[in-house]
């Protein structure tokens, strides 16, 4: 199958496809001996069904699980690789490693790894839009989890976007897990939607693991912000199918409830889909998994020939180096 | 010139920066309620009143710095820093270094703190060196009128994030500015407030007064004090310490901080690892005590290093030569 002739939702699984095979890879290299990483293995239809909802004006902010994000915005799997591997042609020169990662080339702004940190960002951000920095109608999407949403910075977040008005997609990605404690210790159920409600923004809770689902509903939302400069609010009810942070046996995970959300598969559910539709065929999918694949080897094999970087410029880039401008 | 107060001075260097770029922004606790001209002037969206969410804040700064807006915020007392640490440590200072030089956060967090106001430690605590800790900030505390309108101006026109504190005792100080269309102070610079060349004082903030009372009487017992004001904690101004160490080979730090990591810890470092050679005594330390601020005003100037302390630690360092500098004016 020629990238021409793929509708778009053909598009969308081979980049689920492709954020998978690249956080497989990952943990194969953690097991080699690299740095681990926090995977959003299971939550790949939130970040394409949202991401591919947005233009490339708008801006991303992300989290420690950005993967899913960076790859569905075009982001290049051997640049991010190298970056998690330390090395100099990683898009942030190996700095941020896996936890940080911007590329501001990508619009991908401001990744934050302290749980909530993108959330108290995310509205500056879309109020520079809004007094007109960057390309006119431009809108802010953050990403964060329902550990973030137990943040105080959280509530900060939606009253002052409300209240001012900012043209701010908040993307919550519940996927039951706030690092090793399960939802149900933190809040009541349903909280997040009913908390989001309370500041008064429009909300909508999606089956997150339904990428023409979540896209559906984050082309409305997007719609919407660009049409009334206001705020919304997604709720993507998905589930976190690795540990934490690479390696994690994921011993204190319910096998019953990880056996649930393995057989609700995002990828799978969107293959299935289109193999009944008769949009795919076996033949089809296979073909994609190998192109996937054949990136993916090739990204490992950029990144693990990147140089690392000069300890010499240990510590350029603290300050910008110009000071005050005249 | 044209004589001032400190918080008048504030006022100017605000107005000035945001006539001259549309780009910076005053936001904060009641900013357009007590700044009305600046509302009329520069309007709503320049001039915010937010929710009483430091937190948020200063976030919000750190995105609108990132995303090309040069907002200057205002976070009262520094005390409440400590609700906007997040944003200020983890996002402003580490953000641009861990994208690999990606994105810029030319922002302003103003705060005020120190003993005068009788307010106690959860709006009295003089936090600079915290922040002077953290990678990607740099940190300013003003004791001059001048100053303060000065350094203020250069804070928002620097493209990294700036800490800039405001010594509560000298809100109300009149004080002597020049009438200059732009008067710019540059980061980094300490000024010698008074040339001597028998001890050196260095200080910031309200400690200067101390330390250029001090230096009269001093100068009465024949004793000459060098007085630096640092101005800017950092980026620290060490050439101008060390010069002045080279020459006196005494040092002097005083702060209203306490002084377990304090910039007056630094200070003695500076001296010894980088002029020890010239040095005739041991460092002296004058600094606030390891507690709290109190709130009752005896309290509360007890934590203060006092210029009595000052010529009482010179008189110590000095030592045999003052003794002998006494028997040669009898002479």
């Amino acid at each position: 199958m020629s990238a021409v002739g793929m509708t778009d939702a053909l598009r969308r699984l081979e980049v689920m496809l492709l954020i998978r095979a690249y956080e497989e890879k990952l943990v194969e290299f953690q097991r080699g001996g690299a740095p681990g990483t926090c995977t959003s293995v299971g939550q790949e239809a939130c970040a394409v069904g949202v991401v591919g909802a947005l233009e490339s004006r708008d801006r991303i902010l992300t989290n420690h699980r950005s993967a899913g994000h960076l790859i569905a915005r075009g982001a290049d799997p051997g640049r991010l690789m190298a970056e998690v591997l330390g090395r100099v042609d990683g898009y942030c020169g190996g700095r941020s490693g896996s936890l940080h990662i911007s590329a501001k080339e990508l619009g991908v702004v401001l990744t934050s790894t302290i749980v909530g940190g993108e959330l108290s960002m995310a509205p500056g951000v879309a109020l520079a839009q809004k007094m007109g920095q960057g390309e006119p109608g431009g809108i802010t999407a953050v990403f964060f989890g329902d550990g973030a949403a137990c943040e105080g910075i959280f509530h900060e977040a939606l009253n002052l976007a409300v209240q001012w008005q900012l043209p701010l997609l908040f993307v919550c990605e519940n996927n039951d897990w706030q690092a090793f404690v399960h939802r149900r210790e933190t809040m009541p159920d349903n909280a997040i939607a009913d908390w989001a409600a309370g500041h008064g923004l429009p909300v909508v809770t999606v089956d997150g693991n339904d990428v023409e689902a979540v896209h559906a509903a984050a082309r409305e939302a997007v719609a919407a912000i660009r049409a009334d400069g206001r705020p919304h609010f997604l709720e993507l009810v998905t589930y976190r199918l690795r540990g934490h942070f690479e390696p994690d046996d994921q011993a204190y995970v319910d096998a019953d409830e990880l056996a649930r959300w393995q057989a609700r598969d995002p990828l799978q559910g969107i293959a299935d889909r289109l193999l009944a539709q008769g949009t795919l065929d076996a033949a089809g999918l296979a073909q994609l998994r190998d192109r996937v694949a054949a990136r993916i080897e090739a990204a490992a094999h950029f990144a693990q020939a990147s140089a690392w970087p000069d300890p010499r410029t240990l510590t350029h880039h603290v300050y910008v180096e110009q000071g005050a401008r005249p | 010139m044209s004589r001032m107060t400190t918080e008048q001075a504030i006022h100017q260097a605000l107005a000035e920066e945001m006539q001259r770029d549309e780009r910076v922004l005053l936001v904060g606790e009641g900013v357009a309620t007590k700044r009305g001209d600046l509302v009329r002037n520069f309007g709503t969206a320049r001039v915010r009143n937010t929710p009483l969410a430091e937190a948020i804040i200063a976030g919000t700064a750190v995105g609108a710095a990132a995303s090309g807006l040069r907002p200057v915020i205002d976070l009262l007392f520094a005390p409440f820093l400590t609700y906007a640490m997040d944003a200020l440590v983890n996002s402003a200072g580490k953000l641009r270094y861990l994208s690999g030089g990606q994105f810029e956060f030319p922002l302003v967090a103003m705060s005020m703190t120190g003993s005068g106001w009788c307010v106690g430690a959860q709006h009295n605590h003089n936090l600079e060196a915290m922040f002077a800790h953290a990678p990607g900030l740099k940190v300013v505390m003003p004791s001059t009128v001048a100053d303060f309108k000065g350094l203020l101006k250069a804070a928002i026109r620097d493209d990294n994030p700036v800490l800039f504190f405001t010594d509560l005792a000298l809100l109300h100080q009149e004080g002597e500015v020049p009438d200059v269309a732009d008067h710019l102070v540059p980061l980094g610079q300490a000024a010698v407030r008074r040339v001597g060349a028998d001890v050196t004082l260095v200080s910031y903030a309200k400690t200067v007064g101390v330390c250029l009372q001090a230096a009269e009487q001093l100068q009465a017992q024949g004793i000459a004090a060098e007085v630096i004001d640092l101005r800017t904690l950092k980026p620290l101004d060490e050439a101008t310490v060390l010069r002045s160490l080279r020459k006196t080979g005494r040092l002097v730090a005083v702060t209203e901080a306490s002084g377990l990591c304090g910039m007056a810890a630094e200070l003695a470092a500076l001296a010894v690892t980088r002029a020890f050679d010239a040095l005739r005594a041991p460092v002296v330390r004058l600094t606030g005590p390891d507690a709290p601020g109190a709130s009752s005003w005896v309290l509360e100037q007890a934590a203060l290093p006092t210029a009595e302390a000052v010529v009482e630690a010179v008189q110590g360092m000095l030592g045999d030569a003052v003794v002998v500098r006494e028997a040669l004016a009898t002479t």
